[in-house]
């Protein structure tokens, strides 16, 4: 009898069938059906306008081919990159671009990370700030501005909220503005950095730098500065994509910060809106924990210090 | 009715095309493995890794891959049903079809219109067209087999039969989207549910491209070229059920650590360690067949690409269970390794078995013998040598580049900073561009003898005109 479904082809169909169903439904079909697989974060927002179109472009190039967007729970993999993701960040990504392979670095955190200027210079030329990256170049993004009616019926699609007036300030957008855009969106629902009151001064004790002054740590300081800090702060502390770091004008306000001001601004990195010492930040820098030793910072803060010539 | 009123017009035009593009993907592949050191070669806009990548893997999978299961399995289903296909005008009309619509997929990957879903990156007016040709395949398949002059199906029908069925239902379902323009759509799914349908779909279709139809050619070609029956009609009863069945509870097994809920990874890791029995049936029913006589491996050159890739698929099914679980994945998932895996799969065991069908089918509808056993030799030297550095170097990249990653100083903070550990590669990749010259060549050879085979079986016809 059982012999018989060799010879009955429809018959073997609709028991193939049955046999890959069993499968698909239990681990596919099911989970569909239940609200673990639909969870949204309270903090995250449905893409804007721009930043969809950011989004589109991330898919149209491919950069899912080189970059994951998901942090393992592992612990190397937080230090590198930051609070490992939440099911609910991804409720408006359709598809998900979770990735596959790390060629370049995950970029699941990558939001508010660096400044907007930083990006805009590496998707321009990638090997001007790192000279061996294998990243292509995207300075084309430049000098394309955005299709507008594509942009207005892609939301629609999505079924995000906009207005007509919205998507005409995109006007003169470029597609570069709008990856950018998409880039600092990425990952924001996870709140990363602590954000203090405005009037609040550090009450804690403060803490002098062990390494003030000491020749050696100076010097590795230096080269440590050479490969962390150089590419946005320029050679000597002289200020280019980010601030000068040999003047005393610190987050726009005159008036040197402390040592272990410095030093917190190094371990924790910054983002729009932080406030250090009752000044507030406008601008991204990304944290340095996990990748530089407690050491090692206190060394690019004496660095800085010879800098100043203190 | 006699052996010539088969219609082999259609399946050489399905062999030379797939073919074709086969050529297409590896020269592409070549190229973007140069890009992984040397970013120079990346042509802004159409021609930089991002959008080259997704033509390499869509040309080899759906171009080389799914035309030599067109081809091939209408060779093998005529024969097992002894009858002409049931409807040689619509494959006649599939062959062209599949030929416009491979092209116009490349072209669209080229202007970047493309789902960001792995293996489903064509938008969705192109789904309509794969849909359709998949229709006619379907078509064809069942009517020839429900009008066959055989009445038991053999083992290689079964699997041509779970093909068709399958993959209809993982691409329809996988691609179902919205769409918003002709060029553009944003999947059904969304989230972590979207990376869910996506990995069922993503490797099912691992299982149902480059695994059952494979396995349908090396059941028929196998016995064919060596004259020895298959070792065991039982374990083949078992090892394809258990397959069919077991292969889709995995998918979740690409998103080991991911947000997805913890009892979809699991059970995905479990019935992937499961897979390694009904994958092994194959392979020692292979052995064993060949058992009876292992001396073919010497006097038949067939029976070479028969066992060594059945092998690479031993191997495959062994490595790949491995890397789900969880302490391998950690260390080895997002690296190198996992193209090492997918290369050995394909370069190895899909290739390899392949191409030997094709040597086996091309005389025979030329009506003539191999143009050089000699060149056949040659090809299955270069290409075994050139897969196994290219996932060998692989493998050590992706242990180099995890240990990397993980790498910490004495003071607990990380050692490397990722461009560090990403130009640390360059020496391996640049191997694996060597690697992949050799393998290239060795298909070139498998060219050139399968052209001068079908050459020299027109220059017979006429001479015999």
């Amino acid at each position: 009898m059982a012999g018989d479904i060799y010879r009955k082809p429809i018959l073997f169909a609709i028991a193939s069938t049955g046999m890959i169903l069993v499968g698909t439904i239990v681990t596919m079909v099911y989970p569909m059906l239940t609200p673990d697989m639909h969870p949204k974060m309270e903090a995250l927002k449905p893409f804007t306008a721009l930043q969809l179109a950011g989004r589109d472009i991330y898919q149209r190039e491919g950069c899912n081919n080189c970059h994951t967007q998901t942090v393992r729970p592992l612990k190397t993999e937080v230090m590198r990159y930051g609070e490992y993701s939440k099911a609910g960040e991804f409720a408006y990504d359709r598809p998900f671009l979770w990735g596959s392979k790390r060629t370049g670095p995950d970029l699941a955190r990558i939001g508010g990370k660096y400044p907007d200027v930083w990006h805009y210079r590496h998707f321009e030329n990638p090997q001007a700030m790192f000279e061996k990256s294998n990243m292509p170049q995207y300075a084309f993004l430049k000098e394309v501005k955005l299709d507008l009616t594509k942009v207005e019926s892609h939301m629609k699609a999505n079924d995000f909220p906009f207005t007509t007036s919205e998507i005409a300030t995109l006007k003169d957008r470029t597609e570069m503005d709008a990856l950018v855009a998409y880039m600092q969106v990425i990952g924001t629902s996870v709140r990363k950095k602590e954000v203090r009151a405005v009037a609040e001064a550090s009450t804690r004790s403060r803490e002098k730098n062990p390494f003030a002054g000491d020749k050696k740590a100076i010097e590795l300081g230096r080269k440590l500065y050479a490969d962390n800090c150089q590419m946005c702060h320029g050679e000597n502390g002289k200020g280019d994509m980010g601030p000068s770091l040999a003047d005393d004008v610190f987050f726009g306000v005159k008036g040197d910060l402390a040592d272990d001001d410095y030093y917190e601004v190094i371990n924790n990195g910054i983002e729009p809106g932080m406030v250090e010492e009752g000044r507030i930040a406008k601008s991204s820098m990304p944290s340095f924990k996990g990748t530089l030793s407690r050491e090692q910072i206190w060394s690019i803060v004496a660095y800085i210090r010879s800098l100043q010539g203190k | 009715m006699s052996d010539y009123d088969y219609d082999h017009e259609t399946v050489r035009g399905f062999v030379l095309s797939s073919v074709f593009w086969g050529v297409v993907g590896i020269v592409i592949g070549l190229w973007i493995s140069v890009q992984m050191w040397s970013a120079g070669w990346n042509i802004a806009p159409y021609f930089t890794f991002g959008r080259l990548r997704v033509v390499h893997t869509n040309g080899l999978a759906f171009g080389l891959g799914v035309g030599a299961i067109f081809g091939i399995s209408y060779y093998i289903l005529m024969r097992l049903t002894k009858r002409p296909l049931l409807f040689p005008v619509l494959a006649r009309v599939q062959l062209y079809v599949f030929n416009i619509a491979i092209a116009l997929a490349a072209l669209s990957l080229f202007l970047g219109m493309n789902q960001s879903l792995e293996y489903a990156e064509l938008e969705w007016p192109l789904d309509i067209g794969v849909v359709i040709l998949w229709v006619m395949f379907a078509v064809n398949v069942f009517g020839t087999i429900i009008k066959r002059k055989e009445e038991q199906m053999y083992i290689s029908l079964w699997y041509v039969i779970a093909t068709v069925v399958a993959v209809a239902v993982l691409y329809i379902v996988n691609n179902l989207s919205i769409p918003a323009g002709w060029d553009k759509s944003y999947h059904l799914f969304a989230g972590v549910n979207s990376a869910n349908v996506e990995w069922w779909y993503g490797h099912n279709a691992v299982g149902f491209v480059f695994t059952t139809p494979i396995l349908a050619m090396f059941y028929y070609f196998l016995p064919k070229s060596t004259g020895l029956p298959i070792y065991s009609h039982r374990l083949s009863i078992i090892a394809f059920w258990s397959l069919i069945f077991a292969y889709l509870w995995t998918g979740a097994h690409h998103l080991v650590y991911t947000p997805l809920p913890d009892w979809i990874q699991t059970l995905a890791i479990v019935f992937t360690i499961f897979l390694i029995a009904p994958s092994w049936g194959s392979v020692i029913n292979g052995y064993y067949t060949v058992g009876n006589d292992w001396s073919k491996m010497q006097t038949n050159y067939l029976t070479k690409f028969f066992i060594w890739g059945i092998t690479f698929y031993g191997l495959q099914t062994v490595q790949g269970p491995t890397q789900g679980l969880r302490v391998v994945s950690q260390l080895i998932h997002y690296t190198d390794w996992v193209p090492g895996h997918v290369h050995m799969g394909t370069m190895g065991w899909v290739t390899m078995t392949v191409t030997a069908s094709m040597y086996y089918i091309i005389p025979k509808i030329s009506k003539t013998d191999l143009y050089s056993v000699k060149i056949a030799n040659t090809h299955f030297w270069l290409v075994l040598i050139g897969q196994l550095m290219f996932s060998i170097t692989m493998w050590i990249t992706g242990i180099q580049q995890g240990a990397l990653w993980k790498a910490v100083s004495s003071d607990g903070s990380l050692k490397y900073t990722f461009y560090e550990t990403l130009i640390r590669n360059y020496p391996y990749w640049q191997m694996r561009t060597i690697a992949g010259v050799i393998f290239t060549i060795g298909m070139l050879f498998f060219i050139y003898n399968i052209l001068m085979t079908i050459r020299k079986g027109k220059a017979l016809t006429a001479s015999q005109g």
